[in-house]
């Protein structure tokens, strides 16, 4: 019954006609389109339970670790100081495998390379929380993707993804978050899917995810196969949406029904 | 050791009210989800938690599953002298967490 | 033998679960105050305040606040013992709720008398759910 009308909702969404990007100051964080009581859930550090995770990551980031028996602090000292702006201008190229990393793949690429320990994996409480606590030293800022020549094909490969249509739906990103952003679907807002707070607590998740997991479970939304943690295709759309969000500041950890 | 948030403002006035914020890292799993597999999770909840000032008990909760994932619980309390509030937290699987905040009475 | 466990709390439960704060009290309507909201984005985490209206001196107080719902697999929510110092009968919590239903909150005064108030809560299903598990 509830995939039924999804499907029938959807279809009359992706009826409607095509538009072009955003522009600057059409621009809304899903902030923008939550109840007062969710705003205020993430508005005040001690009633957001993303700040829980973002703790974890300060133990964490002073944490010795791997064969080195280093920790994050011990190469880049106050986390306050060295990160702050790093997570507004990623995923950024790395130059060592010649393609694009996200925040999360940059922490293990520290652990492997730096640490000698194992990387955590996706989704677990040690890498989110980590994640969390680096781009929370972002609050605020604009997001500023990397100008690097070498990242524009990645970009652009990420934009033909978001606008394919997949999946059984037929569907792509932009349909419903570029041409359909200020219209709901099924009683909840559609939003325009900008990526400013992530890793975000979900109330549908009871927990901190990644932007990956966000992007994974529209791709079940629409009844296509959802893309790998870390693969190509997912680094490259998270890209682009960081390029379309372009300005926005950060609000990690945010909070969304 | 799951991370706990107190708010507690540093100082009061004496005979004064105050609003005491706690949120604590806990799953709150209910019992009645199943596995794709149709296993039962098992139950795995804070059952209680308790405020002292100085050692003497001024707010308790009994929680049950309905209780969303990382406990938020707010309440008030006079401010009568100077000193710690403990915080304990309790649940299945011998789940035992504390923490503790100060006030300074101005 | 198979053990079916009841997919919610029936109106019996909710009762039996009263009665069990309760006991053989009358339970009035008033004094008590329930703010959550009346339509909510998501069931699994409902902000909620209960507040009762009490001097909250040494001889009149408010004892303790029990909640409770119509239709989650049990029908208690958590119960909240205050007392004389608490200053101001007021608390915040949040909660589940696993489909639209009633919340009701009672509260227990130092003469022990008991107090109520029922609030409707409709939770929209979010439109493209994931697996939990």
């Amino acid at each position: 019954m509830r995939i039924a009308v999804c499907i029938a909702l959807l279809t009359a969404v992706a009826g409607a006609a095509l538009a072009a990007e955003i522009p600057l100051s059409e621009r809304r964080s899903g902030y923008s389109f939550m109840s007062a009581d969710t705003r205020a859930m993430q508005d005040e550090d001690t009633a957001n339970p993303g700040m829980l995770f973002v703790l974890d990551g300060e133990a964490l980031w002073k944490r010795k670790a791997g064969a080195a028996n280093k920790a994050c602090a011990d190469c880049h000292n106050d986390a306050r100081v060295s990160m702050k702006g790093v997570a507004t201008h990623y995923p950024a190229f790395e130059k060592a495998l010649g393609r694009p990393v996200e925040l999360e793949a940059r922490i293990n690429l520290c652990r492997t390379n730096h640490q000698q320990a194992s990387p955590f994996a996706y989704e677990s409480r040690e890498l989110l929380a980590l994640t969390a606590y680096v781009a929370q030293q972002s609050r605020g800022i604009p997001i500023a993707p990397g100008d690097d020549p070498e990242l524009a094909p990645f970009v652009e490969k990420g934009h033909a993804l978001f606008m394919q249509r997949q999946g059984q739906l037929n569907l792509g990103c932009t349909n419903c978050h570029d041409d359909n952003w200020d219209k709901k679907l099924a009683g909840s807002a559609i939003t325009q899917g900008q990526p400013t707070g992530y890793p975000l607590y979900r109330l549908e998740w009871q927990s901190l995810g990644s932007l990956q997991r966000r992007l994974r479970a529209c791709m079940t939304g629409i009844r296509a196969q959802a893309y790998d943690y870390g693969s190509p295709e997912l680094v490259e759309l998270e890209l682009y949406l960081m390029s379309r969000a372009r300005g926005m500041p950060i609000e990690t950890p945010a909070v969304r029904p | 050791m799951p991370s706990a948030l107190i708010n507690v403002p540093a100082k009061a006035k004496r005979g004064s009210v105050i609003e005491i914020k706690t949120l604590m890292s806990h799953i709150m799993e209910t019992g009645y989800r199943h596995t794709a597999s149709g296993d039962v999770v098992p139950r795995d909840i804070i059952t209680s938690f308790t405020c002292r000032f100085n050692g003497t008990e001024i707010f308790r909760a009994d929680l049950y599953p309905a209780i969303a994932a990382n406990p938020f619980i707010t309440f008030f309390t006079t401010v009568t002298e100077s000193g710690k509030f403990e915080f304990e937290w309790i649940g299945d699987k011998g789940f035992s967490e504390t923490a503790q905040a100060s006030i300074t009475v101005e | 033998m198979v053990i079916v466990r009841p997919a919610e709390a029936t109106p019996a439960m909710l009762q039996a679960a009263i009665r069990n704060v309760v006991g053989e009290a009358n339970v009035r309507t008033g004094k008590v105050k329930l703010d959550i909201p009346p339509l909510v984005e998501n069931g699994n985490t409902v902000p909620m305040t209960i507040s009762v209206t009490s001097p909250m001196t040494a001889d009149e107080y408010v004892k303790s606040i029990h909640v409770f719902n119509e239709k989650n697999p049990q029908p208690n929510i958590g119960n909240f013992y205050l007392g004389p110092r608490a200053g101001r009968a007021q608390i915040s919590t949040r909660i589940r709720l696993a489909d639209s239903q009633k919340v009701t909150a009672i509260a227990r005064l130092s003469d022990d008398t008991f107090w109520s108030t029922t609030a409707d809560v409709v939770v929209t299903l979010a439109a493209c759910t994931e697996e939990a598990i």
